[in-house]
């Protein structure tokens, strides 16, 4: 028995299975809760995943040498996120100056917000500068924290907890503010939650996953060339 | 299938070329993206390409999974500061959605109001 778990764990076969079958229960879940927010898909089969990793005695890394051919898909879609873009292409043109402006204040809020409530609540200053960039998409994340002294693979586990945060509470944060506009919604996701925010804003509505998709393009850019210079003003 | 798949990775493929060679702040995939929306914008998006991109976009969720579980790797760094990184994590994309969302209104607003102004003196 313990042989053929030995030569399992090494194969990528059982991480990929084990990956696909708990996101496909966690979904089935989520469906059979009414999409209760708390009871996110991403967020359950990462819980569930490292249970299972911690209670087998599994390295992460082991884990990842199956998982990566899901990971890998990450990159031809991020290129797919095009298509619903285009659908919207002409709505788009129309807005393209209060989306510049809306994506602008948005990347300095997140930017700002996040080193004041850090400072606030007593952080201490190589995980504030970890922080900075949190709201981007991972390999930026990683590069700008790296440029402004951060940990780089702190910055890392700090993005997937805010995308997961940012999927988590949308819904129920635009209903609560009466927020109905899919182009509003979608580009707050994307700024605010990267690319797991746009899985969810997907979900809800294929506008606001279109401007989801594009926000979190342009917002990784924006906030790569603004943090540097934020952060020599802020001291970090 | 094959062909939108190649199409998807090809665009990948210059991003990341494209990213590297520049030394652009950009990851390839997001700049595959721009690619390939502007090659959309000019061409227009066959069926067969929609068709791969919908059935990719239905489990972008999943996709994020084996990176997500790397948490596991910095439980122990997190511990002692976890609940101020969580108050300020949840704190600080509360804000970032609210004034993202209402900078974007308000402007729409500011535009249309503008429009509508020269609308009205057109008439006039």
């Amino acid at each position: 028995m313990t042989d053929i778990w030995v030569y399992l764990a090494q194969t990528p076969l059982l991480w990929l299975t084990a990956t696909l079958l708990v996101y496909y229960l966690a979904d089935l879940g989520y469906q059979r809760v009414r999409q209760w927010t708390l009871a996110n898909p991403v967020l359950l089969s990462v819980v569930l995943l490292v249970i299972f990793l911690t209670v087998t005695g599994t390295p992460y890394q082991r884990y990842f040498d199956g998982a990566q051919f899901v990971h890998f898909l990450l990159g031809p879609t991020t290129v797919a996120l095009a298509l619903p873009l285009w659908r919207y292409a002409s709505r788009l043109r129309r807005m393209l100056l209060p989306l510049s402006a809306a994506l602008l204040v948005g990347s300095l809020t997140s930017v700002l917000s996040v080193v004041a409530i850090g400072r606030l609540t007593g952080v201490s200053e190589v995980t504030l500068r970890s922080l900075a960039p949190k709201s981007v998409t991972t390999p930026i994340a990683m590069g700008i924290s790296e440029q402004i002294g951060g940990l780089p693979s702190l910055t890392a586990v700090l993005v997937i907890v805010t995308g997961i945060i940012g999927a988590v509470i949308a819904q129920d944060l635009f209903d609560r503010l009466r927020l109905n506009d899919q182009a509003a919604r979608g580009l707050a996701i994307g700024v605010a939650s990267h690319g797991i925010g746009t899985a969810r804003a997907l979900q809800m509505h294929a506008e606001a996953g279109a401007f989801a998709g594009l926000a979190m393009g342009l917002n990784g850019a924006l906030t790569a060339l603004l943090t540097p210079i934020l952060a020599q003003i802020l001291g970090l | 299938m094959l062909r939108g798949m190649t199409v998807l990775l090809i665009c990948q493929l210059i991003g990341e070329v494209t990213a590297r060679a520049l030394n652009l702040p950009m990851p390839g995939p997001v700049l595959g993206m721009l690619l390939l929306f502007s090659v959309l914008l000019w061409r227009g998006a066959p069926e067969w390409l929609d068709q791969v991109a919908q059935g990719l976009l239905r489990f972008l969720p999943l996709f994020f999974v084996p990176a997500g579980v790397g948490i596991m790797n910095h439980v122990q760094l997190m511990r002692a500061e976890w609940p101020a990184i969580a108050i300020t994590l949840l704190v600080s994309t509360v804000i970032t959605m609210i004034v993202t969302a209402g900078v974007l209104l308000l402007f729409l607003r500011l535009t249309d109001a503008r429009k509508a102004s020269t609308h009205a003196t057109n008439h006039d």
